[in-house]
C-alpha cells in the first residue's frame, strides 16, 4: 500500500525497487476483478472436471491380498445359514409379540459352532444437543436412572477366538436385526453372517478374533451399535442401571440358556471383549429390489465427512466384482443422471478428448459422456453426504473410535424365495469371507491408502491432492478482493475531497484513516457473535415441551431477529452515525466480511472438506458480487443491471433455509416442502454433532446477513 | 630279603595307590553316572471343549559334584550358561496362542505353571551382588538368543526388562523379568530346544513331536526351566536341574462330515496318539530313567463320570476302584494302564482326579505304544477355574490418551471355595497383580481407581501393598505391583489406570509401527490358593518328576491378554516430502524475518531521496547516453522506460509464459 500511495502522490519521483513477489501481489490485487473471475470459473470447471481426472482404485496395502485364496465357504455352511433363517422365520410366526425367542435362537446357534456368546443390554441414548461437545471424543454418556424394562435393547454378541492368534486385534461383523418386526431381508443377513461365522470357527488361518454383533435395531441401528461400542471402548465401572436391567423378567429369561446349554462356560452374561478393532463390516440385505443384477451397495460416509480407508472399499469392490460377480453400487444422486446439460458437458469433454487424442495418441484422458454423467452424480452424492456430516449407516459409530467400517447392503435380483436364498447366502457369504480373510491378513492397521477422497464410481476415486485444486481456486480470489477493496477504500478519490486536507497535513489523520477498518471489523464481529448465538438457540428451544417443528422454527427465526436487533442496539448504535457518514464504508465492511469468510472456509476445509466446497460454491460469488443496490441503480448500465439480478438471486439462494429448500426440491420435488423440515434437518445435524451445523450458524449465516446489509447499504 | 622286600613293598604301595586312585576315580564316575539323570514323561488330558492337552515333560539333572566340564547326559550349553552367568533359577518360554482359562481350566498346576503369555517370557534369578546383575542379564539374553534362534536379545535394552520387588516369590531384588509379546514361535525355536535332550527326537516320547501337528495346535508353549543348587561360590560346580516342558492343545480330527450332528454333537471326539500326532512311540529313550505316559481325567470329568455311573448302574456302589475304572461304559482305552492313581481328596473339593500310568518301556518297535481313547456316551464337564477370571482391556479412543482396565470376575468355583470360609465376615481374598508398562505408555499412577461390585472404593481400602517404579523415558519401563485384599463375597472388581500415549523418535519405531504397540501381559496370582494334586500311593511317585511337580505347593497364577495400543505414527513413506516442506517453510520464514529485521523504512526513503536528487542532476547526462545508445535502432523516448517498468515487466512475464507454453506444445506435439 505504501508503494501505491507513493505512486499516486509523487509520480515524478523514481519508484523504489520492489521485490518481485510483492510486485506480483500488487499486480494481482490491482487486477482483482479479472483474477477473481478467472479463478472462480476455473474453480467451478475444475470441480466439473473431477470425474475426468479420477483415477482407478488400486489395492495399496500389499498385505491385503484380496481373492488370492479360494473361498472355503461351502454348501454345508450355507445349509447352516439356511437352518437359522428357517428357525427364525418360524419363531416369528409363532411368537411375534416378543423378540426374546429369536435372540435365544441366535445365541444357541452361536454356541453350537463353539463361539463365546454374551448379551449386551442397553438403553438407547437419545441424541442430545451438547453445545460444547462438537469434535470432542465420545464419552461414556449419562445413563438415565429408572428406565422401564420395555425400553431396553438386547444385542447378541458372538466371539470366535483365533486359534493361534494372540487376541490383540479383532474384526467386527454387524448385522442389524429387529426381532419385533423382522423382515426377511434382515433374517437373510443373519443367515449370511451365520454361514460365515460357522466357517470361521473351523478355519486355521484366523489371526484376529471375530466378533459377530447382532444388533437390536428396534431403537435404530446406529443407536444400538454405538451403545455397544460405548460399552466396549468407554465402559462405566460404577453404575446402577445394569442392576435394573437384571430385574426385568424377560431379560432374565434369556439367561436360562446358560442352564440349558451344554457348553456352559462359553456363555456369560458379562460383557465380553476381544482386542483392538481393526475393521468393521455392517451387513444388510434389502427386501425388495429394483435392480437388474444382484448388487452390493457400499455406504462409507461417517460423521463429519470422515471416510474409511479406501483400501477397505477397494477390497470389497474387487471381491464383489471379480470373484462373486456382484454389481457394486455407491450412492448416486439419481436426479442428476437425466439432466441434459450434464450430458452435453460430458459430450464436450469427450469431444475435446477425442480431438486431443487425434493430435497426440498419448493423450488419454477422455471418458464417455454417460460415464461422465454417472461420475458427476456419484461425486455429487459423495460430496453431499460428506458435507452433511451425518453418517449414512451404523458404520458411522465405528469411525468415532477410529475404526474403519463400511455398510454393505446386498440387494438380490429377484424377490427372495427359497431358491434364490441359498444363492445369495453363498455369494454374500463368500464375499464377506473374502473381505474378512484379507483384513485378517493385515499386519498393521489400515494406513496405506487414502482417507481423504471422493468416489466417482466404485472403482474410481479423486484423491485430496486433486480435489483441493478446485477449492483452492474457488477461494483464491477472496484475499485479493479483500485487499483491493481495502486499498480502494483507503485511497479512493471520492472521499479525498474532504479528507485530503486533513490527512495530508498531519500524521494523526493518517492513523485514523488507516484504522478505519476496525469499525467495520467490529460490525462484522457483532454479526458473527450473533451467528454464534443463533446456533446456540436451538438448545433452548428444544427444551420447550410439545413443540411442533414448524413452531420451533418460527420461534427460532423470531428469536434470531430479536437478538440481532438487540445486539445492534447495544453494541453498534454509537458508531452508526460515523458509519453513515462515510461513503466507502460498505467497501470496508465487504473487505472484512470477505476475509472472515476466507478464514471460515479455510478452517472448514480442514474439518469437513465437502462442506467447505459446497459453502464456497454458494458464498464466494455472493461475497464477491455484493455491492449496494443504490449505487447500481444510480448507474443504470447493462453491467450494473446484471449485477443487481445476480445479487438478488444469490442473496436468496445463499440464505441457508432457502438453500436447503432448493436442494430438497431438486431432490424430491417441491410439493412436499414444509417449513418444519428445515428445523428437523437442523435438529438432525446437531444431533449427529455435525460440524456443518456450526459452519452454517457461524460462517454462512453471518456472511449472508452482512452481504444483504451491504446490498441495502444507504450510500 | 630286605632288598627283595623293599621293591615289593614299593610295588604294593604303588599298586595300592594306583588302585585307590582308580577306585576313587571309578567311584566318582559311578556316582556321576548315577546322579546325572534324565526322565521323559507325557501327560494327556481331555479338555471339555473337544480338545486334548498334551504336556511333554523332560527333566535332566546334573549333580553338584559332577566331573568337571564333562557331562554324560546333561546339555553342556546349559551348564556352561549357568556357570558363566551365575544363574540361580531361570525360566524361558516360547508361546503361541492363548491359554483359554475358561474352558481349559486355571486352577491345576498345569495351567498355573505352563500357561504363558504369547511370545517370549524370560525371567532369571542371579546369584551375584546387585550391581553385577544387569550386565549378566544382558549377556544372558544374548546367549539365549543365540541358543534358541530367537530375538531374545531385544530384552537386553533396559526399556524391555524390569526388576520386580516381590511379585515373584523367590525374588529378592536379584530377579529380572522381560517379555517379548510379538515374538513369533516356530520350528526354528523347537529344534534347539530338542537338541538339549539326550535322545533329541530320535527315540522315546519325543519322537511324537511331529512339527506340523504340534504347530497346528490351538496353544503351543515350550518352556525351559532351570534351577541350580549349591553355593556356587569359589568355582565349585553347581547342581543343575533342567526341566523342559512342551504344552500343546490339539484338536483331534473328528468326523465332522457326519450330518447327524445333533445327536453326536456332544460326544467327545475319540483320539489316539497316532491320530493327533501322526506317530507312535516305539520304545523309550534308552538314556532315560523312566519313560511314562499319563492320562489325566480331571476332577470335573471324574465327578461327571461317577454321576453317569450312578444313573446307569445303581448296583455299583464304588465305581472308583483301580480295576474297573478303565473298562468304563463311558469310554474305552486302547491300552491297559499299568497303574491307576487316585488323587487324595483335598480340602477344597470333594472330587478327585484320576491318573492312568502307562510305561513305555514295555513297548517296542514291533509293538508300538499308541494310547487311544474312545468315548461312548456324550459327556460334558467343566474344568476347575481360578478363583477369579482376570481380563484386561483398553478403554478410551484416539491417539492422545486412554486407560488400562483390569477386571476380575469371580468364577463359579470361587463360591465353592469360599463356602468354607464365608462364615466369618472378615474373609478376604488376596490377589497379587504384577504389571509392566513400556515407557511410551505413560501411566499416571495417581489415577488408579478401584471398583468393587461396580461401586467405587477408596484405593487404600482394597490395596494392601503397592510398589511402583515409574517409567523413565527411553530408560526403563514402569512397573506396578499390587497386593489386593478383596472381600470374598464380591462378584467383580475393576482396576483402571489412565495413561498418555507418548511419542517416539523416528528411529525407535519398530518395522511395522502401524500395527500398534504391545503392553505385555499382567500376572495375576492368588497366593491364598495353591495348585497341587497329591496322589495316593505316592511312595512310588517319587521317581516321577512330573508327578512330584504336581505335588508342589505353587500359587495359582494366570496371565491376562496382551494389549495393543495404537500410537501416533509418522508417515514413514514420505520423509523426503516432509524434509522439503519443512525446509521451504523454514526458508520462507527466516527469509522474510531477516528481511524485515534488516530493512529500516526511514533510511531507505532517505536513500531514495538522495538518489533522486542525484538523478535529477545526472539526468541530462544519462539521457544523452541513452539516446546515443538507442539512436541506432529505435527513436523511442527514453522517459518511458523507467516510468512504465512494471508494465514492461508484466508484458515480459506474459511473453515468457507464451513462449513457455509454445515450447510445451512443441514438446508434446512433435516429440
Amino acid at each position: 500500500m505504501a508503494e501505491t500511495k507513493e505512486k499516486s502522490h509523487s509520480d515524478e519521483k523514481p519508484k523504489p525497487r520492489v521485490r518481485p513477489i510483492v510486485r506480483l501481489g500488487i499486480f494481482l490485487v490491482s487486477h482483482s476483478f479479472l483474477v477473481s473471475v478467472v479463478c472462480f470459473t476455473s474453480g467451478v470447471l475444475a470441480l466439473f472436471l473431477l470425474p475426468v481426472l479420477a483415477k482407478n482404485t488400486y489395492i495399496s496395502e500389499n498385505a491385503l491380498m484380496p481373492g488370492s485364496a479360494s473361498p472355503m465357504l461351502s454348501n454345508h455352511h450355507v445349509s447352516d445359514g439356511n437352518r437359522l433363517v428357517k428357525d427364525l422365520t418360524n419363531s416369528n410366526l409363532k411368537s411375534s409379540e416378543t423378540g426374546i425367542e429369536s435372540h435365544k435362537i441366535i445365541a444357541k446357534y452361536m454356541l453350537d459352532v463353539g463361539a463365546e456368546v454374551s448379551f449386551h443390554k442397553f438403553h438407547p441414548q437419545m441424541n442430545q444437543f451438547h453445545p460444547l461437545h462438537f469434535f470432542s471424543s465420545p464419552d461414556s454418556g449419562k445413563i438415565q436412572e429408572n428406565c422401564s424394562c420395555s425400553s431396553y435393547g438386547i444385542n447378541t454378541v458372538g466371539i470366535i477366538r483365533a486359534p493361534r492368534g494372540d487376541g490383540k486385534e479383532a474384526i467386527v461383523l454387524v448385522t442389524p436385526y429387529n426381532a419385533l418386526t423382522s423382515s426377511f431381508g434382515e433374517v437373510l443377513s443373519l443367515g449370511i453372517a451365520y454361514s460365515v461365522f460357522s466357517l470361521l470357527t473351523q478355519v486355521t488361518w484366523l489371526a484376529k478374533d471375530i466378533i459377530w454383533l447382532v444388533v437390536d435395531s428396534q431403537f435404530g441401528e446406529y443407536a444400538a451399535v454405538s451403545a455397544w461400542l460405548r460399552e466396549y471402548q468407554t465402559p462405566k465401572f460404577s453404575s446402577h442401571s445394569t442392576l435394573n436391567a437384571e430385574m426385568c423378567p424377560d431379560i432374565n429369561y434369556l439367561f436360562e440358556i446358560k442352564v440349558h446349554s451344554m457348553a456352559g462356560s462359553k456363555f456369560s452374561n458379562s460383557f465380553r471383549r476381544a482386542g483392538t478393532m481393526t475393521a468393521a463390516l455392517v451387513l444388510k440385505v434389502r427386501d425388495q429390489s429394483e435392480q437388474f443384477d444382484d448388487t452390493v451397495s457400499i455406504y462409507a460416509e461417517a460423521s463429519n465427512g470422515q471416510m474409511p480407508n479406501l483400501d477397505l472399499i477397494n477390497v470389497v469392490n474387487y471381491l464383489a466384482v471379480h470373484r462373486q460377480g456382484l454389481r457394486v453400487n455407491v450412492e448416486k444422486l439419481w436426479s442428476l443422471l437425466n439432466s441434459g446439460w450434464l450430458k452435453s458437458l460430458g459430450e464436450i469433454f469427450e469431444s475435446l478428448a477425442t480431438i486431443a487424442k487425434s493430435l497426440n495418441p498419448k493423450f488419454k484422458f477422455g471418458i464417455p459422456a454417460t460415464e461422465y454423467v454417472e461420475g458427476i452424480a456419484t461425486l455429487a452424492s459423495s460430496l453431499y453426504y460428506q458435507a452433511l456430516g451425518v453418517p449414512t449407516g451404523p458404520h458411522g459409530a465405528f469411525r468415532d473410535y477410529q475404526v474403519d467400517a463400511i455398510t454393505l447392503e446386498i440387494s438380490p435380483k429377484f424377490s427372495l424365495d427359497k431358491v434364490w436364498c441359498s444363492d445369495i447366502l453363498l455369494r454374500g457369504g463368500r464375499l464377506i469371507e473374502g473381505v474378512i480373510r484379507s483384513v485378517n491378513n493385515l499386519l498393521e492397521k489400515f494406513h496405506q491408502s487414502f482417507f481423504l477422497y471422493l468416489l466417482t464410481s466404485p472403482s474410481k476415486f479423486v484423491s485430496v491432492g486433486v480435489y483441493m485444486i478446485a477449492f483452492a481456486l474457488l477461494i483464491a480470489p477472496l484475499p485479493m478482493v479483500a485487499a483491493s477493496l481495502y486499498v480502494d477504500a483507503n485511497s479512493s478519490k471520492g472521499d479525498s475531497s474532504f479528507l485530503f486536507a486533513i490527512t495530508d497535513t498531519d500524521e494523526h489523520g493518517i492513523t485514523i484513516r488507516s484504522w478505519r477498518w476496525l469499525n467495520s471489523a467490529k460490525s462484522v464481529f457483532i454479526v458473527h457473535l450473533w451467528g454464534a448465538i443463533v446456533s446456540l438457540l436451538p438448545y433452548f428451544i428444544c427444551q420447550i415441551p410439545d413443540c411442533s417443528p414448524t413452531t420451533s422454527f418460527m420461534i427460532w427465526v423470531l428469536l434470531s431477529i430479536l437478538s440481532l436487533l438487540i445486539l445492534n442496539l447495544v453494541l453498534a448504535s454509537p458508531l452508526a452515525c460515523v458509519k453513515a457518514s462515510q461513503e466507502k464504508e460498505w467497501a470496508l465492511v465487504k473487505s472484512v466480511t470477505i476475509s472472515s469468510v476466507f478464514i471460515g472456509l479455510g478452517l472448514m476445509s480442514v474439518i469437513n472438506f465437502a462442506t467447505a466446497e459446497i459453502g464456497a460454491l454458494l458464498m464466494v460469488p455472493m461475497c464477491l458480487l455484493a455491492r449496494p443496490l443504490k449505487l447500481d441503480v444510480r448507474v443504470g448500465t447493462l453491467r450494473s443491471c446484471c449485477r443487481i439480478i445476480c445479487n438478488l438471486v444469490l442473496g436468496h439462494i445463499a440464505f441457508p433455509p432457502a438453500a436447503f429448500f432448493l436442494f430438497k426440491g431438486m431432490l424430491d420435488g417441491f410439493g412436499s416442502a414444509n417449513v418444519g423440515d428445515f428445523w428437523m434437518w437442523v435438529e438432525s445435524l446437531w444431533a449427529w454433532n455435525s460440524a456443518t451445523y456450526l459452519f452454517i450458524g457461524m460462517v454462512q449465516l453471518p456472511c449472508w446477513v452482512l452481504c444483504v446489509s451491504i446490498l441495502f447499504h444507504s450510500c | 630279603m630286605a632288598l627283595l622286600r623293599r621293591p615289593l613293598l614299593l610295588l604294593l604301595i604303588v599298586t595300592h595307590q594306583f588302585l585307590q586312585l582308580w577306585i576313587a576315580f571309578g567311584s566318582v564316575n559311578e556316582e556321576g553316572q548315577k546322579q546325572e539323570e534324565f526322565y521323559e514323561e507325557l501327560l494327556l488330558k481331555p479338555l471339555p471343549d473337544r480338545k486334548v492337552l498334551t504336556h511333554f515333560h523332560f527333566q535332566s539333572s546334573a549333580p553338584p559334584t559332577s566331573n568337571g566340564r564333562h557331562h554324560h547326559l546333561f546339555p553342556k550349553a546349559i551348564s556352561q550358561l549357568v556357570q558363566k552367568f551365575r544363574v540361580k533359577e531361570m525360566e524361558l518360554s516360547f508361546t503361541q496362542g492363548r491359554w483359554n482359562y475358561e474352558s481349559w481350566g486355571g486352577f491345576d498346576s498345569i495351567p498355573s505353571s505352563n500357561a504363558k503369555p504369547p511370545g517370549v517370557e524370560l525371567w532369571a534369578v542371579f546369584d551375584v551382588p546387585q550391581h553385577l546383575i544387569d550386565p549378566l542379564w544382558k549377556n544372558l539374553t544374548h546367549t539365549l538368543s543365540g541358543l534358541f534362534c530367537a530375538s531374545i536379545n531385544f530384552l537386553e535394552s533396559s526399556t524391555a526388562y524390569s526388576a520386580p520387588e516381590w511379585s515373584f516369590p523367590l525374588a529378592s531384588g536379584s530377579l529380572r523379568y522381560g517379555t517379548l509379546p510379538r515374538e513369533a514361535v516356530c520350528t526354528e525355536n523347537i529344534t534347539p530346544w530338542l537338541k538339549l535332550l539326550p535322545c533329541r527326537d530320535k527315540a522315546g516320547i519325543s519322537t511324537l513331536l511331529d512339527r506340523p501337528s504340534i504347530y497346528r495346535g490351538f496353544y503351543h508353549s515350550q518352556r525351559l526351566h532351570l534351577t541350580s543348587t549349591g553355593s556356587g561360590s569359589e568355582g565349585m560346580d553347581l547342581g543343575i536341574m533342567l526341566e523342559q516342558t512342551l504344552t500343546v492343545v490339539l484338536q483331534p480330527i473328528s468326523q465332522r462330515a457326519s450330518l447327524v450332528r445333533d445327536s453326536e454333537k456332544h460326544i467327545q471326539p475319540s483320539w489316539s496318539l497316532s491320530s493327533i500326532f501322526g506317530k507312535q512311540v516305539s520304545g523309550k529313550c534308552v538314556l532315560a530313567e523312566t519313560s511314562n505316559v499319563y492320562l489325566l481325567l480331571d476332577r470335573g470329568l471324574v465327578a461327571e463320570l461317577k454321576q453317569l455311573h450312578k444313573e446307569n448302574e445303581k448296583s455299583i456302589e464304588n465305581s472308583l476302584t483301580s480295576e474297573n475304572f478303565w473298562t468304563n461304559p463311558s469310554f474305552e482305552l486302547s491300552a491297559k494302564p499299568d497303574r491307576i492313581f487316585i488323587e487324595e481328596c483335598s480340602l477344597l473339593s470333594k472330587n478327585s482326579s484320576v491318573l492312568y500310568k502307562f510305561e513305555v518301556e514295555k513297548y517296542s518297535e514291533f509293538e508300538p505304544f499308541d494310547l487311544g481313547i474312545t468315548w461312548k456316551i456324550p459327556i460334558v464337564w467343566l474344568c476347575q477355574q481360578a478363583p477369579l477370571h482376570a481380563s484386561r482391556f483398553l478403554t478410551g479412543s484416539g491417539n492422545e490418551r486412554g486407560a488400562i482396565a483390569i477386571s476380575l470376575k469371580s468364577t463359579q468355583t470361587t463360591e465353592g471355595f469360599m463356602g468354607a470360609h464365608s462364615n466369618d465376615e472378615r474373609c478376604e481374598l488376596r490377589v497379587d497383580v504384577f504389571q509392566v508398562v513400556p515407557w511410551y505408555v505413560k501411566v499416571y499412577f495417581h489415577s488408579l481407581q478401584v471398583f468393587v461390585d461396580q461401586q467405587p472404593k477408596a484405593v487404600s481400602d482394597i490395596i494392601e501393598k503397592i510398589h511402583i517404579s515409574p517409567s523413565k523415558d527411553k530408560v526403563s519401563p514402569g512397573v506396578m505391583e499390587l497386593v489386593l485384599k478383596l472381600p470374598c463375597s464380591m462378584s467383580s472388581t475393576a482396576l483402571t489406570i489412565e495413561f498418555d500415549k507418548g511419542f517416539l523418535h523416528i528411529d525407535e519405531y519398530p518395522p511395522d509401527a502401524n500395527q500398534g504397540f504391545d503392553i505385555p501381559s499382567a500376572i495375576v496370582s492368588f497366593p491364598n490358593f495353591h495348585a497341587s494334586m497329591v496322589f495316593l500311593e505316592s511312595d512310588s511317585l517319587n521317581k516321577s518328576p512330573l508327578l512330584s511337580k504336581f505335588q508342589e505347593w505353587s500359587h495359582v497364577m494366570s496371565y491376562t491378554e496382551v494389549l495393543l495400543v495404537p500410537l501416533t505414527t509418522p508417515d514413514f513413506s514420505m520423509p523426503y516430502n516432509v524434509i522439503t516442506i519443512t525446509c521451504t517453510v523454514f526458508a520462507l520464514y527466516f527469509g522474510s524475518l531477516l528481511n524485515a529485521l534488516r530493512r529500516r523504512v526511514a533510511e531507505e526513503e532517505r536513500f531514495l531521496k538522495d538518489k533522486s536528487a542525484k538523478k535529477t542532476g545526472q539526468l541530462p547526462l544519462l539521457l544523452s547516453k541513452l539516446s546515443a545508445k538507442l539512436r541506432g535502432r529505435r527513436s523511442e523516448p527514453p522517459h518511458s522506460s523507467p516510468v512504465s517498468s512494471s508494465f514492461i515487466n508484466s508484458k515480459l512475464v506474459f511473453k515468457v509464459i507464451l513462449i513457455a507454453g509454445l515450447a510445451v506444445c512443441w514438446q508434446y506435439y512433435f516429440l
